[in-house]
């Protein structure tokens, strides 16, 4: 065309230019760069025919838009048999996993439940039944368990795995696939063959998870794995395996152990001993007994009261090497005498059936209550202590936990709360419920929150009422409820959910007292309201998913 | 029947689909709590009622019209619906019976019938006129015509003007526009504001913050001078275009529009529902799809920044109304009469296609819209892929495949749909454009895996 003196010609001749030729003239302006087709001249209008250009090119590439080549597709997931949770059971965990990603908007806890606080236990329940993760509420699952380590295990157990499927594919959720951290890869352990490759090539994490896995199954598998590698592992995964033994420890294993005694890592033969201590009839109890009877004996030389009527203490003076043999540290730490060290260890470490023959035919509590002569009662009493725990002996816990209504100080038993609540865990669900009921009762709340830790949940009807009642009556006290926010807490989470009907009269602001702190009756019906709702809610929760 | 079936009911996560924000989210999960609430109560015509005890010694009022859906409360709040409204749906969705069927309370009878009153004035209103009843004298429709014909010769300078800015840039060449700065194009889209033409104004506020966009940025800017320049000179020769373009082009400005087309009664499933900051405005972007008509449908709705926008349609849930579209070749329509509460029935997805139909669809409509970023289109049976640091939908069955859009890549969303497929097919919503598909919602095909699936089935799994 000769003329192209009118824009649509001269766009046309500038569309047939290449794009980079249009966009180096863009960039330069066209006063430096006019665009110019071939054969053409330079248009009247050049930044506009440029623009036309560039528009028509711009569309005409959008438009022609070809698909990309796809990667490589990922492998689908495993497939996973569990059933789909209820419908109800489904929103209701989209509603507490919204609650955890939102911000908290101020410190004070209202009247509403708290609902990341139910996740554990919706999580828990959920996994008993074996229900199978909704697909869309597994990444907000994963984020809440990267976020709290505690929720990891049943976190990982209900992903399943799909939840694994995508760790694999998220670097943020790496810790899914960490094994020791979930305890989700339980390891298929039918298989003899498999095992025996895993164990032989398996990554330490992987290893200790199927040891696990093993020795609840079959205990004596586990050690016959153990036995097999055992002088080639490294000290520190030593004590990891050893410790995977206390799952079904039993006389199959005294041999093991007694060798292990021998072991070249000091904390090896500790575990070792403490492990063989718990073995009433193994050798190695009978030496300690032997042992610790010869230092701990009724005193015959009372003055009046009668031949054994109390106990006499003669801590060894030497740690010999046979001692050391059998794991007594020969070194006191700072500030204890070896003596009353050597003596706790031994007794610690000594079946305590022996004392019942050592003290006539008595029974704990009398053994218990007898007075210790020279001041070393409670050193006995704490190495007594361990020892129940240690033997699990429920008679011998009861005897040292004493009445629960006893003053905490001044009694026989144990002083500390630590080790009043590890004697508890000896005990039956239901006797430690009502020791705990009756130790709140008579003290009150103030030292009872780790105590209450131990209690099986829901609360047993006894130690619920204790708690409430208690509860009560800290609040006609006059204090705020926030110093008990723990207790609170706790029995938000504990307390059997039958119990809401029975604390709704709670939830009423009561009139103000005059010698109460201000404004206290209003946060404790608060606090109550809160106590309430969030065990409907529970019993909500529950019925969802039943 | 018992009564209580006939009434239907929103699911948790359609509830919190509603919430302007998370903090309401999470305050409304907190309200819903029973012991918070006396009074409650629903009807069989979509209200619920309740009030709820707040931090003052009167309780708040709080009532909802779930065929608005509108909200009322007596609290001080300003977000909308605020966390009361949203405490007391919830509870509701919970479904412990909780909230029995009954009579309205008093308050909450007045503020239902006064808005029921209101909304059936508004719809026999637009009847009237769309019948032709009351049709504004010749009088009126001199004088907007009069105002039409000045706002027009407004926007034609300010097209010039702009035309004029351009072709000065390119004179000059982009290498300096980094150097002029964001103010130049602030300068530029305050004079379009003057102009009123507030589509130009954001495209133009939109050129100032590509120089500031990375690598590539000079081509970016001169892609979207192009299409800039080509609204200007269409604007400028509308004459000639047919009606259709010329109705996209005076969208495309700015002009005001209205909903004018034939009003079409379907099935609408609300596939999404977003916020976009624009300005000094918020924008929601409700999508809907039709179940008879097969039609996609925009509804747009705009608030005060920091202000959710009134309208809200929880995703998932099917209404029956009618939409009006708008004039031009685009999606976007009102939400006029609706004939039934809104139920969480589960919506049947788009049938959608493969990633070629949709390529195919999307070039379609640029032929109409040379403006469009992006176009609405549903993937059938599609596999989310890693590739490289970013993802691709790609087809079950072929060798083709979509990049998900940057934006995509950093919402959570993305993560909720790689677990839906779980390496298996999956219907994926959302819009495609240049930059990429961006996902706004799925649907699991549930195509015999045990593994992956879960949630309703074909439930609407929203992920924007």
């Amino acid at each position: 065309m000769p003329r192209t003196t009118t824009g649509p010609t001269a766009d046309r001749s500038l569309v047939s230019l290449p794009w980079e030729e249009l966009v180096t003239s863009a960039l330069l302006g066209t006063d430096r760069r006019p665009p110019v087709a071939p054969g053409g001249r330079v248009p009247a209008d050049g930044p506009a025919a440029l623009l036309d250009a560039v528009a028509l090119h711009t569309v005409r590439r959008r438009a022609g838009l070809l698909p990309a080549v796809p990667g490589a597709r990922p492998e689908p997931t495993p497939h996973d048999p569990r059933p789909q949770l209820p419908e109800a059971a489904r929103h209701r965990l989209a509603q507490l996993l919204a609650d955890r990603a939102a911000p908290t908007a101020s410190g004070r806890r209202g009247a509403a439940p708290d609902l990341t606080e139910l996740i554990p236990q919706w999580l828990a329940t959920a996994n008993r039944l074996g229900f199978r993760a909704p697909a869309a509420l597994v990444p907000p699952l994963l984020d809440a368990a990267r976020a709290r380590t505690d929720l990891r295990p049943q976190a990982l157990a209900f992903a399943g795995p799909l939840g694994l499927w995508l760790a694999a594919l998220n670097p943020e959720w790496k810790f899914a696939l960490r094994g020791s951290a979930g305890g989700s890869l339980v390891p298929d352990t039918s298989d003899p063959e498999a095992v025996r490759r895993l164990w032989e090539e398996g990554l330490f994490a992987e290893r200790i998870a199927l040891l696990d896995a093993v020795r609840a199954r079959e205990p004596g598998a586990a050690l016959a794995l153990l036995t097999t590698v055992w002088s080639t592992e490294r000290a520190e995964d030593r004590l990891m395996f050893l410790d995977s033994l206390r799952t079904g420890l039993g006389a199959g294993d005294e041999e093991f152990l007694e060798q292990a005694l021998a072991d070249r890592s000091r904390n090896v033969r500790a575990t070792a001993a403490e492990l063989l201590s718990a073995l009433p009839s193994s050798a190695f109890a009978g030496r300690m007994a032997a042992r610790a009877t010869s230092c701990v004996n009724p005193d015959r030389t009372g003055a009046g009261a009668g031949a054994g009527a109390s106990i006499a203490v003669e801590a060894p003076h030497e740690c010999d090497a046979g001692m050391q043999r059998d794991g007594v540290a020969a070194v006191p730490p700072t500030g204890r005498g070896e003596r009353s060290w050597w003596l706790v260890q031994l007794v610690e470490a000594t079946p305590l059936g022996v004392w019942q023959e050592q003290f006539g035919g008595r029974p704990a509590e009398e053994i218990v209550a007898l007075p210790v002569a020279d001041d070393w009662a409670g050193e006995l009493h704490a190495a007594w202590c361990r020892a129940a725990v240690r033997q699990r002996h429920p008679e011998w816990a009861r005897a040292l936990l004493g009445a629960a209504s006893a003053p905490p100080a001044g009694s026989p038993g144990p002083a500390s709360i630590a080790e009043r609540s590890k004697l508890l865990a000896v005990l039956s669900e239901a006797e430690r419920a009502s020791w705990v009921a009756a130790f709140i009762a008579a003290h009150g709340l103030s030292e009872a929150f780790q105590l209450l830790g131990v209690c099986t949940v829901p609360w047993a009807g006894p130690l619920g009422r204790a708690v409430v009642d208690a509860l009560d009556i800290a609040r006609d006290g006059g204090s705020y409820p926030w110093s008990f926010s723990g207790v609170m807490g706790l029995a938000e989470r504990c307390l059997d959910p039958a119990e809401a009907d029975r604390l709704e009269v709670l939830t009423a602001t009561p009139d103000e007292q005059e010698d109460a702190s201000p404004g206290a009756g209003g946060y404790w019906s608060e606090a109550f309201q809160r106590l309430v709702s969030t065990l409907r809610l529970r019993a909500a929760m529950e019925a969802e998913l039943t | 029947m018992p009564a209580t079936e006939s009434v239907a009911r929103w699911t948790v996560e359609q509830v919190l689909s509603l919430a302007p924000d998370d903090a309401s989210r999470k305050a409304g999960n907190k309200l819903a709590s029973a012991g918070l609430w006396s009074g409650t109560g629903f009807d069989g015509s979509g209200a619920v009622w309740g009030l709820c005890k707040g931090s003052g010694s009167k309780p708040y009022q709080t009532v909802v019209d779930t065929t608005g859906p509108a909200y009322r409360c007596s609290c001080p709040s300003r977000k909308f619906p605020c966390k009361h409204a949203l405490g007391l749906l919830l509870l509701r969705a919970s479904g412990d019976g909780e909230i029995q069927q009954g009579e309205p309370a008093d308050w909450a009878a007045q503020w239902l019938e006064a808005r029921r009153g209101r909304v059936e004035a508004k719809q026999a209103k637009q009847e009237a006129v769309a019948s032709g009843e009351s049709a504004p004298g010749p009088a009126d429709s001199g004088a907007a015509r009069k105002r039409a014909e000045r706002r027009a010769e407004r926007v034609t300078s300010g097209a010039q003007e702009l035309e004029q800015r351009l072709t000065d840039l390119l004179r000059g060449g982009l290498a300096t526009a980094d150097r002029a700065g964001y103010t130049l194009w602030e300068e530029t889209a305050a004079r379009m504001v003057d102009a009123q033409a507030p589509g130009l104004a954001s495209r133009v506020r939109e050129l100032g913050a590509i120089p500031g966009s990375g690598p590539g940025w000079p081509v970016r800017l001169l892609e979207e001078c192009g299409l800039l320049h080509l609204l200007d000179t269409a604007w400028l020769g509308r004459e000639a275009l047919p009606d259709q373009l010329a109705a996209t082009v005076r969208t495309r400005v700015g002009l005001p529009m209205s909903a004018e087309g034939p009003p079409v009664r379907d099935h609408w499933l609300v596939l999404a529902q977003y916020d976009t900051p624009d300005g000094r405005l918020v924008t929601r972007r409700i999508w809907l799809y039709g179940r008879e008509s097969g039609r996609t449908a925009l509804l747009l709705s705009f608030g005060p920044m920091g202000r959710a926008p009134e309208l809200a349609l929880p995703v998932g849930v099917t209404i029956d109304a009618e939409l009006t579209p708008y004039p031009g070749g685009g999606l976007r329509a009102d939400l006029g009469r609706q004939f039934a509460t809104p139920g969480p029935v589960p919506g049947t997805p788009p049938p959608g296609g493969s990633t070629a139909t949709a390529l195919a669809v999307h070039a379609d409509a640029l032929r109409g819209d040379p403006w469009l970023d992006a176009w609405p289109v549903t993937l059938r049976d599609v596999i989310p892929v890693p590739s490289g640091g970013g993802w691709q939908l790609a087809d079950a069955e072929s060798e083709s495949a979509l990049p998900l859009t940057p934006a995509a890549l950093s919402r959570p969303g993305l993560w909720k749909l790689v677990a839906l497929s779980g390496g298996g097919p999956v219907t994926v919503f959302g819009e495609l454009g240049h930059r990429g598909f961006d996902p706004f919602a799925a649907w699991d095909t549930g195509a015999g895996r045990g593994g992956g699936s879960g949630g309703a089935t074909n439930g609407t799994v929203r992920l924007i």
